[in-house]
This record gives C-alpha cells, structure tokens and sequence, in this order.
C-alpha cells in the first residue's frame, strides 16, 4: 500500500480516542454488570442477607459471608468459562453460533436494516443441515460440507424474502422478521410431526440423530471445526464490508442511502443482497447447532428449542460487538464464556443460571447507554470532554 | 436607523458555523402591528437568523432588543416568555393528539389533565382571533391549512407579541394561501408585528409592508411593497459581488443532449416539470435559471434518473436515457452535483478517498472483481486532493470533517475525474466561500471546453451571467424563454416571474425610455 507520512495527525489521533473509548466503555460496563450482579446474589440469598441484620454489630460475619458467596459464585463461572482446556471447549461450542448469528444481524445493521429475523433463518439453517445430516447418506468430509450448506442455503432464502419483500413493497423489515420468526418456528414443529423428519419408533417430535460424517468433527470436548468455520465466517464479513465492492455499497446505503442512489448504487439491490447474506450467516448458525457437538460428544438432535434464542441472542451480541467482526467475534466469546461458565455456577456455586442472563443483559444495557456508564464511571466522562475539545479544533 | 425604542429589533447579528458564515451582521427591525417580510433563497440564511431570535442559536455577535431593553434568550422557552412566537415550517404538533392536547402541550399544569379548560382556552383564542377550529378534532385528520391555524393558535396563546411564520406557505394550497394572508393581515390589525419569511415573490407582494433581502448571509437591501416582482427578482438573486470568469467564448459542437416535451412529476402527483423542450450542445454551458421552486431540482433529478419521467423524452448522444436508472446514465457519461450535497452528494461517516470513488467504486482501476483495490482509491484520493485543491491533512478523514467549499470540491472532483458527455451541476456554489467559488467556476469552465455538454442549474443571476453561454429560464415548471447571456438583469428578472421575452424587453425598454425622460 502506498506510503502514509507520520505527520501529525489530529483526527487520527481523535479516532484512537474513541476506539479507546468503545472498548473502556465495554470493559466498564462488564465490570458494572458483574457488580450489580453480585448485589442480586447478596440480596437474593436468604442466608447472607439475614446476615446484613448484623452488619453494625458484627460486620465481618456479614461481608464475609456475602464476600464468600459472591467470590464463590464468580469463580465458579470464571473456572466454567476459561478454567480449563475443557472449560474453554465449552465456551467456544457455545461462542460458535452466537458469533455467525452475531455476524447476521451485525452486517444488517450496516446496511441500515434491523434484522430481527435470525432466529427464524437459524431454524431454517438447522432444519436442513440436520435432515441431509440424518436422511443422507455421504462420505464423509463431503457430507458435512453438503449439510452446512445446505443449511446456509436454507438461512439465505429465508433472509432473502425478508429483503426482496422490503425492496419490492416497502414492507418494514423488523415487522416481517418477527412474523417470518412465527412462520419458521410453526414449520419446524410441523415438520417434526411428519414421517419425513420423525424418528422411527418415536411419537415425540424429535428427529433421528445426524450420521457421524456429517457432524463437526471434534477436536478436544466441545471444541469443533465449527468454532473455526465461525472465526472465518466472521474474516469473511471483515472482507466483504471492508474490502469488497458489495461492502462498500452496504455501507453507503447504510450511512447515506440518498447519497448512495443518486450515485448510482441501487438501495432496492443491497437491501437484497445484504439480508440474502445475513441469513446465510445465521443459516450457518443453525447449521452449527444442529451439527455442533453436545455435552455428550455427538450433535443434539433436531427439537422444536434446539437453536435456542440463538436469533435473539445474536441482536446483544451485535450491539456489543458495535456490528464489526472482530467485536462480535469478541462479543459471541463473551456469551459463550458466561453460558459455559454460569452452568459451572450452577453445580458448584448452586447460583441459578439465570444470573448468566442477567449478567448479558445488564452488559447490553450499559453498553447501551454510554452516558450511564459514563456517569458511573468519571474518568469515561472527562475524556470524552477531551476528546469533543479536540473534535472541535479540528 | 432611526433612535426608535418600539418594537423588536435584531442589531448586526453575526452567525458562524465552523468557517462558514451563516448570517453575517445582519440588522433586521418589526414594529407592532406591521408585515416585515424577510426574501432570500434557500440557504440564504433566513432560517438561521430566525433560529438566532427564537432562541435555538446562540449568536456569534450582535444583540437582539425588544422595546429597547436588551434580550438573551438561552433556548425558545425565554424567546417566547419575552412574547416571540414562531409557526414553524414544519408543524409541531402531535399527530395523533386533538387539538385542545396539542395547546397544552409543554405546559401541563400538574398532574391532572383539565381537558375542560383546554378546550374552552382554544375556544377563546378561535374567537378572539377569528380562526375557527374544532378543539376535538384530531391534528391528523384535518387538512394542512388547519394544522397550521392550530399552530398559530399554539403561538399566540402565548400571548406572543411577535410572530413568525417560517415558510408558512410552502405546504399551503393556494386557497389556504389566501385564507392565511387574511389571518396575517388580521393579526396584523391587532397590533402584532409579523416576520414573514419566504421566497415567493407573489406573496411578498400581495401582504407586506416592508421587504428586507438576505442573500449569502447578509442583508443585501430593501424593497418597498410595491415594488415589482422583476426588481424583488434581481434583488433576491443578486447583483453585490462581482463574479467574472475569464472564459474563452464557446466552440459550440454538435448537440449531445437533446431533451424534449420533457414532463416530470413530483412524489404527491402534482407536474412539476411541465413539458419542457432544449438542446445542449457538447462545449456550451447552458443555464437554467429561475427563483427556487420553479421545477429546476426535479429537472435535473429526472436527467440523472433519479425522478421518474412522465412523459417526454431524454437523449444523450443519440442513445435514449429516459427511464435509465442513475448507475446507467453515470456510465453513459452524465456527471451530476447534487444541490443539496450533504444529503444527496456525500456520505459524512465515509472518508474523503471513499467519497471521491462513491459512483466508481466497482469498476477499475478501483475495483478487480469484487475486491476494492485500496491503494488505487488512495492514490486516486492523493492525485485529486492535489489538483482540486481539497484543504485535508490526510485523504482518509473523515468526509465530515470537511468545510463546505471543500466538500463541493470532493463532490466536483469526483465527478470531474472521469470522461463525461454531459455534466449538470445543481447551485455548485451554495455555502461555499467566495475563495472557492472561482475554483468551482474555473473548473466547470474547463469542463465545457473538453467538449462536454454543461448544464448548470442557478439561482443566483451574477453565476448565470458568469458561466452561461445560453440561459433558459424556468417558471412554474415550464420554459419561459432561451435567451443569450448578456441579456439585460432586468429583462431576466422579468421573466423569472414568468413574463415572456419579448414582452419583458418591451416593458423594460419602456422602463428605459420614461428613466431617460426623466433626467432630461
């Protein structure tokens, strides 16, 4: 590339800033999270909190107690999460499809579009990647790449409506997605009430397992190939948004879509392409749940939860990962962590995994209110000053 | 100006955003029971000063009196306390609340709603103003004219001394534009003092009492009310600087655009562009001049593509552009400058480099295959920042950190950089400052003179006559005449209020005739 003087450069310099200021504000917000978290352990334990009726004449039996719990219950996540090379197994099994349903809803949001709809475009991923897993018989190698994209495929078409119906009619994309959300998850419970997804000999709606060629193989625990097909998944985004001609028009429809037009670029085709694209992405994340190895070892089979709110998920871990791949990446490791983690909680803390969710969704909060945490954090404040000081010069 | 202590009074106010002067020590005076209307185009600077007195600005310089004693209003609250009421250009009013809910609005006293009092308060104020209104009826089930009673209404509860009607009649029928200029001169009556802004010339006629021009920011005269449309014409679009270009007389080749019973529609359905016939021949400039709104924005929208077509038809070099879309007009060769260039000709979040490929990005050197080649855009960024002058420390900041002459020099580079057939260029020179206006000029000339057709759409007559080799003026949509450039300011401002040229020479010769009788 061509060469770039070192000569000062003020705004360089501001755009540092506020990186600087994105991840701090992020890195608080976690940390908020965790504190806030602990006071719902101390209040929500009837144990250490009738200790807290002593607090003046005994005060060490009340801290400490509340410092056992909660150090109890955040070590318990912590070792859960990255305390062992299975325990970081776990949390990239868990990462894998919130990063590639991340990534759907990330590169949507670039386009300017709210797509709400990954959950139902996961459970088109899953639906085929598990039947030509388990109906199909391929060598192997060729049959998980077949499974994956034909899940991919099934995640596309169903994105792609949601863009065609916007570019065609107007139609306003998050009503759509919630309503194609309603649809998918219908079909799959329909589709598991007949012969062609039921297994034999069963009356419940669960389908038969996927044949060992067309699952992720794996590589230590939990961690399979998918984890990586998701890393690459997320350096394809990276490509396709900043280096590719098909990035560059999504992003300027997304910025400035009268500017984009009278360019030349066609509003109406990129909304197309880009939810066509964020559904094969969230496609891949069904795929990854329906090929992805369980706690046993072998994929779960397909049920009417098996993507989970893999969809819904994925929406926090965009707006924590700021819609950029690395952060999303970043972001799905983040989750991931805590949903490995807060089972470890569970057993050995006995704190309910619900604090996990609580934890997530106090994260998304924070980081969704940068003049919150900034309030609660001075320092933020006071370089954001700074920085609107240097803003202003320039 | 006169010691006088009546009245609101705005004394040389001063407004800046960035290096770009909005309002430059502007004077302006509104005496209790007058119309004060304020003329300028758009841009012009009227919505800034207005902004400036109701409290949403703070200015640079200058003060602002009323009834003599010194004012400082830090937001609208303390402009209206101080009895300043605005009726903006677009309505304040919530939609889907009546209008007894949209009176109270911002002033609800304590908890509980009195719906009773509301409503016989608008009673009130409908009598006592004559401007009837059904305090139940929801805002958006009336028509727009009423919404606008409403909001005068919302103003004068108030007991606003002062009003100001912001483009009241942009969005009015002209019926409702009748029935509002009867208000005004009722409220008038009362003993309020008006401030009228616009830039229709037929209304400033039919109601003030006094006209003041803003022009680039500054206050650059007054009219008496009866003055003519031509003379409020010239004023509006200009006469104060002098911009000459030194251009070598056109070398007229063959016609490359030939446009013709050209009809074009704007998104309500009304014909904006009303069968509009002309040719541009490649090496001539061709401006289409007229006071804004007259279909001159949707013209040029329809040429790119961008506006659908009615009827008619375009030709570029013997190909049919009609209903091509803009991706396939700016391949066939047609370079466009947006009017509005933040909106339409520039993306603030994408930096300079980017925004110098925005139409080219996909094709080479810029693109192989799907993959952008990044070093070609910066060089690209590098070779145009050089030869168009762009004041940027680096290519890859952001396009909004850019002043206006700036980024119209972004925008005129990138459509420069590439062979043209036609180029239409849309006020190139709005909020630009007069160091680079010569620039743009210089270039667009240089433009003609590779042999491409020009068309520049202008409101400012001094442009016209600067760049024009012909000039078509606009009217309500249709073509009042093609004329030559040094056709007299006079008979141009005539026609602008669509008087035709022969009748317009007649008239001004005439005007002529009676001036040199009078000197003798």
């Amino acid at each position: 590339m061509t060469n770039h003087t070192v000569s000062p450069r003020p705004t360089f310099a501001g755009y540092l800033a506020t990186r600087w200021r994105d991840w701090s504000v992020t890195a608080s917000a976690v940390v908020l999270a965790l504190v806030v978290g602990a006071v719902v352990m101390i209040v929500a334990d009837a144990e250490v909190a009738a200790n807290f009726a002593y607090l003046f004449t005994a005060p060490g039996l009340a801290l400490g107690s509340a410092w056992a719990k909660v150090s109890t219950a955040y070590s318990a996540l912590l070792l859960g999460a990255v305390g062992s090379p299975l325990a970081l197994a776990q949390t990239t099994a868990a990462a894998a499809p919130l990063i590639c349903a991340g990534l759907a809803v990330g590169l949507a949001f670039r386009a300017g579009l709210f797509n709400i709809g990954a959950q139902g475009q996961a459970i088109w991923g899953s639906i085929l990647a598990a039947y030509v897993g388990f109906a199909v018989q391929l060598p192997p190698v060729i049959h998980l790449i077949v499974a994956v994209a034909a899940g991919v495929l099934g995640g596309a078409v169903w994105g792609g409506i949601v863009g065609w119906l916007k570019a065609k009619t107007g139609a306003h994309e998050v009503i759509v997605t919630i309503m194609m959300n309603y649809v998918a998850n219908g079909l799959l419970a329909w589709l598991l009430s007949t012969a062609l997804f039921m297994r034999p000999g069963r009356q419940d709606p669960i389908s038969p397992e996927v044949h060992p060629t067309a699952a992720f193989p794996v590589i230590l625990g939990q961690l399979h190939v998918g984890f990586f097909v998701a890393l690459a998944a997320a350096g394809a985004v990276w490509w396709l948004l900043d280096r590719s001609t098909i990035g560059f028009a999504i992003r300027a429809v997304g910025a400035n879509p009268n500017a984009a037009s009278t360019s030349g670029m066609s509003a109406a085709r990129t909304t197309i392409i880009t939810m066509t694209i964020a559904g094969a992405l969230a496609g891949l994340a069904g795929a990854q749940s329906a090929l992805g190895a369980s706690a046993t070892g072998t994929p779960v089979p397909l049920t009417v939860g098996l993507v989970g709110t893999v969809g819904f998920d994925a929406i926090t871990v965009a707006l924590l990962g700021r819609s950029k791949p690395l952060g999303i990446v970043m972001a799905g490791l983040l989750f991931g962590g805590l949903s490995a983690g807060g089972l470890a909680m569970q057993s050995i803390a006995q704190t309910p995994l619900t604090l996990t969710m609580l934890l997530q969704a106090l994260i998304v909060l924070f980081v969704a209110a940068p003049q919150l945490v900034s309030t609660l954090v001075p320092i933020l404040k006071a370089r954001t000053s700074r920085v609107a000081v240097a803003g202003g010069q320039a | 100006m006169s010691a006088q202590t009546t009245g609101l009074q705005l004394k040389a106010i001063t407004k800046k955003f960035g290096s770009f002067v909005a309002n430059d020590a502007v004077d302006l005076d509104v005496r209790p029971g007058e119309i004060h209307c304020l003329l300028g185009e758009n841009g012009a600077g009227k919505s800034t000063l207005m902004n400036v007195l109701y409290g949403l600005y703070q200015p640079d310089g200058g003060e602002i009196t009323i009834d003599g004693s010194r004012q400082h209003f830090a937001n609208p609250k303390q402009a209206m306390a101080a009895g300043i009421g605005m009726v903006h250009q677009h309505f304040m009013l919530v939609d889907v609340f009546t209008v007894a809910e949209n009176m109270i609005l911002g002033r609800e006293p304590g908890l509980v709603v009195d719906m009773k009092a509301a409503r016989t308060r608008v009673q009130e104020l409908s009598a006592r103003y004559n401007l009837p209104v059904d305090p139940d009826a929801t805002i958006e089930a009336l028509p727009v004219g009423i919404q606008q009673r409403v909001e005068i209404l919302k103003a004068l509860a108030n007991d606003a001394k002062f009003l100001i009607f912001d483009e009241p009649t942009a969005v009015l029928t002209p019926q409702e534009i009748d029935e509002l200029m009867i208000v005004m001169q009722k409220l008038r009556d009362e003993g309020k003092g008006i401030v009228f802004i616009t830039h229709k010339l037929r209304e400033v006629r039919a109601i003030a009492d006094r006209i003041t021009v803003l022009r680039r920011g500054k206050i650059v005269g007054s009219a008496e009310p009866g003055a003519s449309e031509a003379e409020l014409a010239e004023l509006m679009v200009g006469r104060a600087v002098d911009l000459s270009v030194d251009k070598a007389p056109a070398r007229v080749g063959e016609v490359r655009l030939r446009v013709a019973d050209l009809s074009v529609a704007n998104p309500i359905g009304a014909v904006v562009v009303d069968s509009i016939s002309f040719d541009v021949a490649g090496g001539e400039i061709l401006c289409i001049a007229g006071v804004q709104g007259n279909g001159q924005s949707e013209l040029a929208d329809a040429l790119l593509g961008n506006t659908p077509v009615v009827s008619g038809s375009i030709n570029l070099d013997g190909a049919d552009i009609t209903h091509a879309k803009p991706r396939e007009t700016i391949l066939a060769g047609v370079g466009f400058v947006p009017e509005d260039r933040q909106h339409d000709g520039f993306i603030g979040s994408f930096t300079i480099a980017e925004n110098l490929v925005l139409n080219r990005f996909d094709r080479p050197p810029f693109a192989k295959g799907l993959s952008l080649d990044l070093a070609a855009i910066h060089a690209n960024a590098e070779q145009l920042r050089d030869e168009f002058d762009i004041r940027t420390p680096d290519v890859t900041n952001r396009g909004s950190s850019l002043s206006g002459g700036n980024a119209q020099k972004v925008v005129l580079a990138r459509e420069l950089s590439r062979e043209l057939s036609l180029l239409i260029a849309s006020q190139p020179t709005r909020g630009v400052y007069v160091g680079a206006i010569e620039f743009l000029h210089k270039r667009i000339v240089e433009e003609r003179d590779k042999g491409t057709a020009v068309i520049l759409v202008s409101t400012e007559l001094e442009e016209v006559e600067a760049l024009a080799d012909r000039v078509l003026v606009m009217y309500r949509g249709k073509v009042v005449g093609i004329v030559a450039s040094d056709t007299p300011r006079d008979v141009m401002g005539l026609m602008m209020a669509g008087i035709p040229y022969a009748e317009a020479l007649a008239v001004s010769q005439a005007d002529d005739a009676s001036a040199g009788k009078d000197h003798s």
